[in-house]
């Protein structure tokens, strides 16, 4: 069978070019377009420089883009400003009214899906709905790491989606929920911050093993006396929890895009933390036919001591991309 | 995640009553004014008064306290804004340390952003007329 995953890149895996003015969001877009990434996931108030006042004209520009390059818009990343205000939170009059300015926007720009912050509230998008419907918009809460599909603020979201029987509202998650190995661009910068290399090596064991973070914790923190380096290593952990890839499939009718966390493929274009072949497996064999959109955030982590490459970076998440895609589908004729 | 881009370098000039520099937002994309709660810094080892921190992202320099209620104004993602320091004497010429450390109220935070960057900026001597 051949699956119906298709390939995209969030633009925020282009954030370091961009913020350094090395690449412009055309650049960007020409390069996914290069190597057949032909979504595109944007974050409007990254991209768009005039936001929120974003003028037919602008959106006119966008669609002119795509077009240039054979590219269509994915995935608009909301942001919601509940502390705008130091005085107060927004009312839930506002949060609404916030939400339903980027559904407006999202319709103007011809997107369908909306990845709304884990944080933003159910009753809150309980209000949305209405609006969602009728843009065409699905609304998509971020499953985060240390979030994970299962956890219960989560199902939260899924129960109001039930209780609707909506299908604008449902879950958007992040691959970062999946990771089974800690990545080893974390370690070299703990390493060049001053951690020590044998009590990386307790802590890379420790997760090997999959010990609760808190012990992890206590252990360095407080019996091996840990340095400021090791004991933000070592809190890491409390952010992420390796969840379970075989849940992903039975969540396939509550989520439409994916994002394609990673910090770091290697030269033979492999991930060496996050369980993207599991992953893979269930969205083929669950007949899933999103974008697999890419979310390089290695940035941070390697920027002290080389230039980040993050276009070479993302070229070798989409290679391998193709390779497990390929197998799990031989993998579900056989 | 940008730290350090934040300072500028080649920025540092006297301005009539004190001194400016050039500054990044360091965050993955813009933000309101409002939510930026502050912006501390130091030159040569000296704390500079919150009240003599005036900011401008190009719609004009602003007060740290008018920036609170500054809700129509944005500081785009990987834009340069200025900070001017109203500061009793010019800065001499030659390299001085500057720090800033951004506050940054993140709504989807539990603990506000702090960004932060330290670094010797030359002040290019001036040339006399």
């Amino acid at each position: 069978m051949t699956s119906k995953i298709k390939r995209g890149v969030s633009l925020y895996s282009f954030q370091e070019e961009m913020f350094l003015g090395q690449m412009t969001v055309d650049d960007c877009v020409a390069f996914a377009a290069s190597i057949g990434a032909q979504g595109i996931e944007i974050l409007p108030e990254q991209n768009m420089p005039t936001f929120p006042n974003i003028s037919d004209h602008d959106i006119a520009a966008w669609h002119d883009m795509m077009a240039r390059h054979g590219t269509e818009l994915t995935c608009y990343d909301m942001f919601l400003d509940t502390k705008a205000r130091k005085d107060r939170l927004m009312t839930d009059d506002e949060q609404v009214a916030s939400i339903r300015r980027d559904l407006l926007l999202c319709n103007k720009l011809g997107i369908r899906n909306m990845r709304v912050l884990v944080f933003v509230r159910p009753d809150i998008l309980e209000r949305c709905v209405p609006y969602a419907e009728e843009l065409d918009v699905h609304m998509g809460v971020e499953v985060h790491a240390p979030w994970h599909m299962d956890h219960a603020w989560i199902l939260r979201t899924v129960e109001v989606a039930d209780r609707l029987g909506t299908r604008h509202l449902g879950l958007l998650p992040d691959m970062g929920i999946f990771m089974k190995h800690y990545p080893p661009v974390f370690c070299d910068r703990f390493i060049r911050q001053g951690a020590r290399p044998e009590v990386v090596q307790f802590i890379l064991d420790q997760h090997e093993q999959k010990i609760m973070a808190e012990y992890v914790i206590y252990e360095v923190a407080v019996k091996m006396r840990g340095n400021k380096a090791e004991v933000a290593m070592v809190e890491t952990l409390r952010h992420h929890p390796y969840a379970n890839p075989r849940r992903i499939r039975d969540y396939i009718p509550y989520f439409r895009h994916i994002q394609a966390k990673f910090y770091e493929m290697d030269a033979d274009c492999t991930d060496p933390t996050h369980a993207y072949e599991e992953v893979i497996n269930e969205l083929v064999a669950g007949g899933w036919d999103g974008y697999l959109s890419s979310e390089y955030e290695g940035n941070r982590w390697v920027q002290d001591v080389q230039p980040v490459d993050s276009r070479e970076q993302v070229r070798r998440q989409h290679i391998m991309f193709d390779r497990l895609i390929a197998k799990a589908e031989a993998r579900d004729a056989a | 995640m940008f730290d350090k881009y934040i300072l500028v370098d080649g920025s540092l000039r006297n301005a009539a009553d004190g001194f400016s520099f050039d500054v990044m937002l360091g965050y993955y994309r813009g933000l309101g004014l409002s939510m930026i709660e502050d912006l501390v810094v130091s030159v040569d080892g000296q704390a500079v008064p919150r009240d003599a921190i005036w900011f401008d992202e190009g719609k004009g320099p602003i007060t740290l306290s008018d920036m609170e209620q500054a809700y129509d104004r944005r500081w785009p993602f990987g834009s340069k804004a200025t900070i001017i320091v109203k500061h009793p004497q010019p800065l001499a010429a030659g390299d001085h340390q500057l720090s800033l450390k951004e506050v940054l109220r993140i709504s989807y935070l539990p603990f506000p952003l702090v960004a932060e960057d330290s670094k010797t900026l030359t002040l290019a001597p001036t040339v006399a007329a």
